[in-house]
C-alpha cells in the first residue's frame, strides 16, 4: 500500500491512505496516512456502522489538505462493538453437526460427510443470501457438492486429482474451491441477524468442529511435506489462518 | 478478532517485521481542496465483480470497479486467510467505503468520484506491482482524478 502511494505521488497524483499496520507505514514513509487500531480486514472499522466509517474516511481524506508532509496520524477510537465481538460465548452456529468424521482415508466417505454438512447448512446459507441480497460464495462457479468431491479427492490422492479449474494447477484450483466453500459455511453460520460475530469465533467453529475444517487441516499437513511446489507454497501461508495453525502438524 | 495484538507472537513478528522496500525520501504533490477534488479509490482487498476472473497467487494485476457498480456484485478473492472477512460479508463499506464516499460527495465535502476505482490483491511484491501502478497513474489522469484514497485490507 505504501509502495503504491510512492509511485502514484511520483507520477503527480496526491494520495492518502488508511494504515492497518503502523510499523509498515513508519518504514515506508508514504506522503499521507492515517493509522487505525482496527483488525485486519476491517480498514473502516466495523460493518453496518456508517457514522463511524464516515469519520474514518473523512479523517483520511482530510490529510490531503495538509500543507506539507509526510503525515502519519493516528485515529484515536476503537470501532463500535469492540470487546463484545470477541465474545465467542455469544455466538453459536445455528446448526448442530455430528462430530467431524474420524476416518479420512476414504474419499467417498469424506465426500458424504461434507455433503451432509452442506445439506444442513444450506437453509441457513439461503437465509443469509435473502437477508443480505448478496453472497461471496460462487467465485469458483461450482456447487458446494462439486467442491466437496474435489476436496475429498485432493485429501486422499492429491497427485491423482485432475486440475479442478482449467488452466490452473491442482493446488491453485483446490485453493480457490476451498476458499469458496468456506464462504458458504461462513455465510450460513452467520446468517442469523443476531450473529454479530467476528472472524475468529466463526473460524474456531469451522476449523475446530466441522469435517470441512478437519479435512482442510489434513490437506495442509500433507501439503507442507508435498513435493509439488505449488501445494507447498500455498500451504505455508495461505491454507490455514494464523489463529488456527495450532490445529496443524507444522504450526 | 484478527487483530495484531491478538496474533500469536511469532506470526505477528513475522508480519510486522517483514522485509519492505526502503525509501530515502517521500514524494509530495500538493492536493486541491477536498471539495474540488475528484477522488478515486484503490483497494488491495482482492475485490472484483462476480464475472471478473479471480485473483491468482502472486498476481500484480488489478480489476476495475466502476463508480456505479452494483455493490451486491462485489466479491473478494484475495488468497490470504489472515484477515477478517465477516465484516465485508455483512457490509461492503467495511473495506471498500464506496457508499460513504458518495455520501460525502452529496454533502459537498468531496468534489466528485472517479468514474473507475481499482482493486489489487495485496501481499503482492511491490516490484511486481510497480509497472502496473505507473500505467495506472496514466489512466487516473485521463479520468481527471485529483487524489487517490488507498485502502488496505
Amino acid at each position: 500500500m505504501g509502495g503504491l502511494a510512492h509511485i502514484l505521488e511520483e507520477e503527480g497524483i496526491p494520495t492518502t491512505h488508511i494504515s492497518l499496520i503502523r510499523t509498515h507505514t513508519e518504514k515506508m514513509r508514504p506522503p499521507r496516512a492515517l493509522a487505525v487500531p482496527f483488525e485486519l480486514g476491517r480498514p473502516l472499522g466495523a460493518p453496518d456502522e456508517p457514522g463511524f466509517q464516515r469519520r474514518v474516511l473523512l479523517a483520511t481524506l482530510k490529510l490531503l489538505e495538509r500543507p506539507s508532509g509526510p503525515v502519519l496520524e493516528d485515529f484515536p477510537d476503537e470501532p463500535p462493538g469492540t470487546g463484545a465481538e470477541d465474545d465467542t460465548e455469544g455466538w453459536a452456529c445455528p446448526v448442530s453437526f455430528a462430530p467431524p468424521a474420524d476416518d479420512l482415508s476414504d474419499a467417498d466417505l469424506v465426500c458424504r460427510a461434507l455433503e451432509q454438512e452442506i445439506g444442513l447448512l444450506r437453509p441457513w446459507y439461503e437465509e443469509a443470501v435473502r437477508a443480505r441480497r448478496r453472497t461471496m460464495f460462487g467465485i469458483s462457479g461450482r456447487t458446494p457438492e462439486e467442491i466437496a468431491r474435489v476436496i475429498a479427492d485432493v485429501l486422499v490422492d492429491p497427485s491423482g486429482t485432475a486440475p479442478p479449474i482449467e488452466g490452473e494447477s491442482v493446488a491453485v484450483g483446490f485453493k480457490r474451491l476451498a476458499d469458496d466453500l468456506r464462504y458458504f459455511y461462513t455465510e450460513a453460520a452467520t446468517a442469523r441477524p443476531d450473529a454479530n460475530t467476528g472472524d475468529v469465533a466463526v473460524a474456531n467453529w469451522l476449523w475446530g468442529e466441522t469435517t470441512l475444517g478437519k479435512v482442510l487441516v489434513a490437506i495442509r499437513d500433507d501439503a507442507m511435506d508435498s513435493e509439488d511446489p505449488s501445494f507447498k507454497a500455498l500451504a505455508v501461508t495461505a491454507m490455514v489462518p494464523t489463529h488456527q495453525r495450532h490445529r496443524t502438524k507444522h504450526g | 478478532m484478527v487483530h495484531l495484538r491478538d496474533m500469536p507472537e511469532k506470526l505477528r513478528d513475522a508480519l510486522v517485521n517483514q522485509e519492505l522496500p526502503a525509501y530515502e525520501s517521500t514524494p509530495w504533490v500538493d492536493a486541491k481542496p477536498l471539495a474540488e477534488s475528484r477522488v478515486a479509490m484503490i483497494s488491495t482487498a482482492g475485490l472484483h465483480r462476480r464475472d471478473d476472473p479471480p485473483f491468482a497467487p502472486g498476481a500484480g494485476d488489478y480489476r476495475i470497479i466502476p463508480d456505479d457498480v452494483d455493490t451486491d456484485e462485489l466479491v473478494m478473492s484475495h488468497i490470504s486467510t489472515n484477515f477478517d472477512r465477516t465484516g465485508f460479508i455483512r457490509d461492503v463499506n467495511t473495506s471498500f467505503p464506496i457508499d460513504r464516499l458518495h455520501e460525502l460527495i452529496e454533502e459537498g465535502v468531496v468534489g466528485s468520484a472517479a468514474s473507475r476505482h481499482f482493486s489489487f490483491m495485496g501481499a503482492t511484491p511491490p516490484a511486481a506491482m510497480e509497472p502496473v501502478a505507473r500505467d495506472l497513474a496514466g489512466l487516473l489522469k485521463q479520468d481527471r482524478v485529483d487524489a487517490v484514497l488507498l485502502v488496505p485490507v
